[in-house]
C-alpha cells in the first residue's frame, strides 16, 4: 500500500513531449482514474511511475521516497497492460508463480502455491490453471493478468486500459469485479483509460489528461458537475456537455450567434459573470428537457432511442444541441419542439481561454 | 476455410501436387544420384546409360575411410606424439581394420577432416548465433546511437565476394599463425556469419513484444533474467533458423578452407576433391564421401524442421 506522488514531471521523447509539468497526488488505498485521449500521456505517465521510463524532468515519490534510483523490480509495482502481459509459453499457473519467484524478493513453495490458489480463487479461474495461455478467452486473459498482479501483494497497482480489449459484457463485469477487488484489497490503484464511463463509475478520484498535462483533479462528482474547462466538459459525459456562445443580459442567458435567450439563475455563483462578457454556455443533455410552453423553438434532428432514455440531437439555426429525455417522450424526426433547460446547473466558460468561471480566479 | 469445396479448387490442388512433386524430383535427382554412386561398383559408376539396378556394395566407403601402405607411411614416434587424440584414434584403428598382407592400411584423411568440419560448423555457427542473438536484441530493445549506420555496417561486410579478401587474409594469417588451425577458420565463419545473424535475429527480436519483458521487469526480475526467461524461448524459431543457415554456409565453405588449410584443420569440402587428383578418378569414393558429408546438415535441418517452416513466415504472419 503506498502513497504516490509525482511532482513536475516532464518527459520528452526526442522532438516529442509526451508530459508537461505534470502534479499527481495519489493517495493510500485510493482507486486513481486517469483519463484522457490516446496520446494524452497515460501510459507514459504510469510508465514512469512503474520505473519503465525516466522522467526528463521533475520527481516520483513512493511514500515520500524519491525513486529516481531504483528500477522496476525494486518498486513493487504490479502492471496489468491491455494485451501481451501474460507469458505464452507457460500454463496460468506458470505465469501466476512468475512474479513471485524472482531472486530478489523469492517466496517459500508453499506459500507461492497458497497465494497462487487464493488469487484464482479470487477471480474464479481455478479450472484454468493448467492451461496454457493461447488457449484462453480475452476475458480469462485479463484475469489471469490481474491475478498476476494480486498475488504479489505489490505496493501499487498500476493498470494500462486492462478491459479497452474486451467487449461491452464482459468489460462491464470486470469493471464491477476490480472495484470490489479494489475495496477487499484496500491497494492504491492507478487505473488508465481513454473510456469516460470506466472513470466515472470505478474512481475515487479521476485525473483529466489533455496533450501532457493534468487539466482537472477531482471526484467523478465534481468533475461531472463542475468541470474546469470546455475540454473537461466536451470529454466527460456521454453525450457530452453542450456548449453555446453567449452573453449574460441582465440575468438572462442571451445567444449570439444563435439568437435565442434563457434564464439564468447562478449569477451570485458565478464570479465575475459580468455582463455583456463573452461566454460559453455549458449544459448537460440531461438538464436540457422539451416542454410545451418552453420559451425556445428547435427542429428534432435526430432521435436515439436507449431503452431508458432516449438522446435527441436537436437544431436551433445551424447549431445542434443534445437533450437526454425520457423514453416514452414521442418525438418525431423533423418535429418542431420547445425547449428550456435547467438554469441551476448550467456551468459558464470564459470565451476565450475556456475556463469555467467557478475555477478562474 | 471453405467448408464447401468447388470443383475448380480441387483442379487446383491436384495441379498443386503435381508441381510439387516434380519440383521435389528435380531437387531430389542430384542425391539420388549421389547416395546411389556411393553404393555402386567402381565399374558401373560411369556407365552410359547409368545402371540402376545393381547389387550395392560398401567397397566405396571402405576405400575412402582406408588407405594403403604404399601411398603414405606410417606415422613416426614423434609424429604420433605430436598429434591430435583424435588423429591417434585413427592410427590406431587403421592398424586393426583390414590389412591386405602385403601392407598395412591405415585410416584415411576423410575421418579427420570429417571431423575438423564438424568442429568447424558446430562452433562458428553457436559463436555467431549466440553474439547475434544478443546483438540483435541490443538493437532491438534499446536506442542505439547510430543504429542504421552500425546496421549498414554490418551488413557491408557481405557486399563483396568473400574471396576477395582471401589473399590478404591468407596473409595476415600466416603472420600471426592462425593459418591451417581450427581456431583460424571458426573466427573467419564466425565474422562470415555474424552479419547474417544480427540482421536475421532483429527482424525476430522486433517480432516479440518488449511488454513481456516489462512485465518481468515489473515482476522483480533483471533485464538479464527476463531475457533468458522470456525473450530467448520466445526466439527459439528464429534462433533455430538462423542457426541452420549458418551452420550450412560454414559446413559447405569451400574457397577459405581450401586457400587457409591444408592438413590439420582441413575441412572435408576442399578435402573431397582433392581424391580426384590421384590416378583415375574414382567417383564411388568421391560420392560416399559426399554422401556422408550430406548427412549431417540433413539431420541438423531434419531435427528443427518444425522450427524452420514457422520461422520461414514468422514475418509473413501479422498479430
Amino acid at each position: 500500500m503506498a502513497h504516490i506522488q509525482l511532482k513536475n514531471i516532464s518527459k520528452t521523447f526526442g522532438n516529442h513531449t509526451a508530459l508537461t509539468g505534470l502534479d499527481l497526488d495519489i493517495a493510500d488505498g485510493e482507486f486513481f482514474v486517469l483519463l484522457g485521449e490516446t496520446g494524452a500521456g497515460k501510459t507514459t505517465t504510469l510508465r514512469l511511475i512503474a520505473g519503465l521510463e525516466k522522467p526528463s524532468e521533475g520527481q516520483v515519490f513512493i511514500d515520500g521516497v524519491d525513486v529516481a534510483d531504483w528500477g522496476a523490480a525494486e518498486r513493487d509495482v504490479a502492471l496489468v497492460l491491455q494485451q501481451y502481459s501474460l507469458y505464452p509459453r507457460y500454463t496460468v499457473r506458470e505465469n501466476l508463480e512468475f512474479p513471485l519467484k524472482p531472486k530478489i524478493r523469492r517466496l517459500p513453495d508453499a506459500e507461492i502455491k497458497d497465494r497462487v490458489d487464493r488469487a484464482a480463487r479470487t477471480l474464479r479461474i481455478e479450472h484454468l490453471l493448467d492451461r496454457k495461455t493461447d488457449r484462453l478467452s480475452g476475458g480469462e486473459m485479463q484475469r489471469v493478468s490481474i491475478g498476476r498482479a494480486i498475488v504479489r501483494k505489490p505496493r501499487v497497482f498500476l493498470m494500462d486500459e486492462p478491459l479497452s480489449a474486451l467487449d461491452a459484457k464482459l468489460r462491464e463485469a470486470l469493471r464491477t469485479e476490480l472495484k470490489n477487488l479494489q475495496m477487499q484489497l484496500g491497494a492504491t490503484f492507478l487505473f488508465v483509460t481513454h473510456d469516460q464511463i470506466e472513470a466515472m463509475s470505478m474512481g475515487d478520484k479521476v485525473g483529466v489528461l489533455n496533450h501532457g498535462r493534468i487539466v482537472q483533479t477531482g471526484t467523478p462528482h465534481e468533475i461531472y458537475n463542475n468541470p474546469r474547462d470546455t475540454y473537461v466538459a466536451s470529454f466527460v459525459g456521454s453525450p457530452p456537455m453542450n456548449l453555446i456562445d453567449g452573453r449574460l443580459v441582465n440575468g438572462r442567458a442571451v445567444m449570439a450567434p444563435l439568437n435565442f435567450e434563457l434564464p439564468f439563475s447562478g449569477g451570485a455563483k458565478a464570479s465575475g459573470a459580468t455582463d455583456g462578457r463573452p461566454l460559453v454556455f455549458g449544459v448537460r443533455p440531461e438538464d436540457v428537457y422539451l416542454e410545451s410552453g418552453a420559451p425556445v423553438e428547435a427542429r428534432v434532428h435526430d432521435v436515439e432511442n436507449h431503452g431508458v432514455e432516449k438522446i435527441l440531437t436537436l437544431r436551433v439555426g445551424d447549431a445542434m444541441l443534445r437533450a437526454t429525455v425520457p423514453a416514452r417522450t414521442d418525438v418525431a424526426i423533423e418535429q418542431a419542439v420547445r425547449f428550456a433547460w435547467n438554469p441551476d446547473k448550467v456551468v459558464l466558460f470564459d470565451k476565450g481561454s475556456g475556463v469555467s468561471l467557478r475555477h478562474a480566479g | 476455410m471453405a467448408a464447401v469445396r468447388t470443383s475448380s479448387e480441387i483442379g487446383f490442388n491436384r495441379v498443386a501436387i503435381i508441381a510439387v512433386l516434380v519440383v521435389t524430383i528435380i531437387f531430389l535427382a542430384p542425391i539420388y544420384w549421389i547416395a546411389s554412386t556411393a553404393f555402386k561398383p567402381r565399374n558401373l559408376a560411369t556407365t552410359i546409360p547409368p545402371t540402376v539396378v545393381f547389387q550395392p556394395e560398401i567397397s566405396p566407403f571402405v576405400k575412402l575411410f582406408t588407405k594403403r601402405s604404399q601411398m603414405r607411411s606410417p606415422p613416426s614416434p614423434e609424429e604420433y606424439a605430436a598429434a591430435p587424440w583424435w588423429e591417434r584414434v585413427v592410427f590406431d584403428g587403421g592398424e586393426k581394420i583390414v590389412r591386405d598382407g602385403k601392407g598395412q592400411v591405415q585410416w584415411s584423411g576423410y575421418p579427420s577432416r570429417f571431423l575438423n568440419s564438424l568442429i568447424i560448423a558446430i562452433t562458428s555457427t553457436v559463436l555467431a548465433v549466440g553474439m547475434g542473438t544478443f546483438t540483435a536484441y541490443g538493437f532491438s530493445r534499446f536506442k542505439v546511437k547510430g543504429e542504421a549506420d552500425l546496421l549498414f555496417f554490418i551488413l557491408s561486410t557481405r557486399m563483396l565476394p568473400p574471396v576477395v579478401v582471401a589473399i590478404p587474409m591468407f596473409l595476415m594469417y600466416r603472420a600471426v599463425g592462425l593459418n591451417d588451425s581450427h581456431v583460424g577458420l571458426i573466427i573467419l565463419y564466425t565474422a562470415f556469419n555474424l552479419s547474417f545473424s544480427v540482421w536475421l535475429m532483429k527482424g525476430f527480436m522486433d517480432e516479440i513484444p518488449k511488454e513481456y519483458e516489462e512485465a518481468a521487469l515489473v515482476d522483480g526480475y533483471t533485464r538479464m533474467e527476463a531475457f533468458f526467461k522470456i525473450v530467448l524461448p520466445e526466439a527459439a524459431t528464429g534462433i533455430a533458423a538462423t542457426a541452420v543457415f549458418c551452420f550450412i554456409t560454414a559446413w559447405n565453405e569451400y574457397a577459405f578452407a581450401l586457400i587457409m588449410t591444408n592438413r590439420r584443420a582441413q575441412t572435408a569440402p576442399p578435402f573431397i576433391p582433392s581424391q580426384v587428383g590421384s590416378g583415375l578418378p574414382d567417383w564411388t569414393v568421391i560420392a560416399a564421401g559426399t554422401f556422408l558429408f550430406l548427412l549431417p546438415v540433413a539431420i541438423f535441418t531434419f531435427l528443427l524442421r518444425n522450427h524452420l517452416l514457422r520461422g520461414m513466415s514468422f514475418g509473413a504472419i501479422r498479430k
